[in-house]
C-alpha cells in the first residue's frame, strides 16, 4: 500500500480532530478529539515502521520495530493522561455543574 | 483491485465518516461510540499492517479501558443533549474552517513530497509480533519502560489528589 494513503488519511483525521477541539465546548468531546489525534499519528508512525522496515529489511532485519516501541509508549501516556484529565473535568463540572470549557475562567476565583 | 486494497478503503472510509460523527454528534455517549468504531477501524488498519500487538493493545486499552472511562464520567455527570452548551454559529464557521485550512496546508505540502515509490509493507513482516516487540522492548528499552511505571504512578496520585474533595 503507497504510504501516501497513510499520510492522507492520518492528516484527515487528525484535521477532523482539530475541528472538534475548536468548534465543541463540551470538555469531554474536546477531550475525545485529543485522543483522535493521538490515534491518528499512531496509524502514521506504524505505516512508517512498515515503510522503513521494507525499504531495509535486507541489513536488518529489525528496521523499522522503533516506530511500534513509540506508539506502545504514546499509548501509555495517552493512558495517563486519559486518568489526570478526567479527573480535571470531573473537579471542573463539581466546581461550576457544567462542562462547558467557557466556564473555566471561573477557576481563577 | 486486491483484498488489502478494498479493506484499505473500507477501513480508511469507515473510520473518517466515524471520525466526522464523533465531532458532530449532539449526545455525548454517541461520540463516545462513534469514537470506539474509530478505533476498531484503526485497529484494523495495524492488522492489515500486520502489527498484531499494537491492534490487541489498541483494542484493550483505548476501545475498551479508556473509552470506559469516559462513558463512566458521562453517565456519572449525567449530561445529554439539553444541558450540551450551545455556542455561537459563527465561532462554529470559524472551527470547520481553521480544521479545513490545516487540512488544505498539510495536503498541499505533502502532495508533491518524495514519497511516491515508497510503500507500507501490508500483511507480511515480522516486526509488529509480539515476539521481536518484547524482546527490543525489554533489551534496548528497559529503562524508559521502567521509568513509566513512575509516570503512571504519578498520574495515579495526581488523579486523586485532583479529584477528592478539599
Amino acid at each position: 500500500m503507497p504510504i501516501n494513503y497513510y499520510i492522507f488519511l492520518s492528516v484527515a483525521l487528525f484535521c477532523i480532530g482539530v475541528a472538534g477541539v475548536l468548534t465543541r465546548r463540551n470538555a469531554i468531546i474536546i477531550f475525545m478529539c485529543i485522543e483522535l489525534m493521538l490515534n491518528a499519528t499512531n496509524l502514521l508512525l506504524v505505516a512508517f515502521s512498515k515503510m522503513h522496515y521494507a525499504n531495509m529489511k535486507v541489513m536488518n532485519p529489525n528496521a523499522g520495530i522503533d516506530g511500534q516501541i513509540f506508539v506502545f509508549f504514546i499509548m501509555v501516556v495517552a493512558a495517563a493522561e486519559v486518568c489526570v484529565g478526567l479527573a480535571i473535568i470531573a473537579m471542573l463540572y463539581r466546581n461550576t455543574h457544567s462542562v462547558d470549557v467557557n466556564f473555566l475562567n471561573r477557576l481563577k476565583h | 483491485m486486491s483484498v488489502t486494497h478494498f479493506l484499505f478503503w473500507f477501513l480508511s472510509i469507515v473510520a473518517i465518516f466515524s471520525a466526522i460523527m464523533v465531532v458532530v454528534s449532539k449526545n455525548p455517549v454517541h461520540s463516545v461510540l462513534w469514537l470506539i468504531m474509530v478505533f476498531f477501524t484503526i485497529s484494523g488498519h495495524y492488522v492489515l499492517l500486520n502489527a498484531q500487538f499494537l491492534a490487541i493493545v489498541n483494542l484493550i486499552v483505548y476501545a475498551g479501558a479508556i473509552m470506559v472511562l469516559f462513558l463512566f464520567v458521562i453517565m456519572l455527570m449525567n449530561l445529554n443533549s439539553d444541558t450540551e452548551p450551545q455556542k455561537n454559529k459563527w465561532l462554529k464557521i470559524a472551527g470547520v474552517i481553521g480544521g479545513g485550512a490545516l487540512l488544505l496546508v498539510l495536503v498541499a505540502a505533502l502532495k508533491n513530497a518524495d514519497t511516491k515509490n515508497q510503500i507500507a509493507q501490508t500483511g507480511s513482516g515480522e516486526i509488529g509480533l509480539i515476539h521481536n516487540l518484547g524482546i527490543v522492548l525489554f533489551r534496548d528499552y528497559a529503562l524508559p519502560f521502567e521509568i513509566t511505571s513512575v509516570l503512571f504512578l504519578s498520574a495515579l496520585v495526581g488523579a486523586i489528589v485532583i479529584g477528592k474533595k478539599e
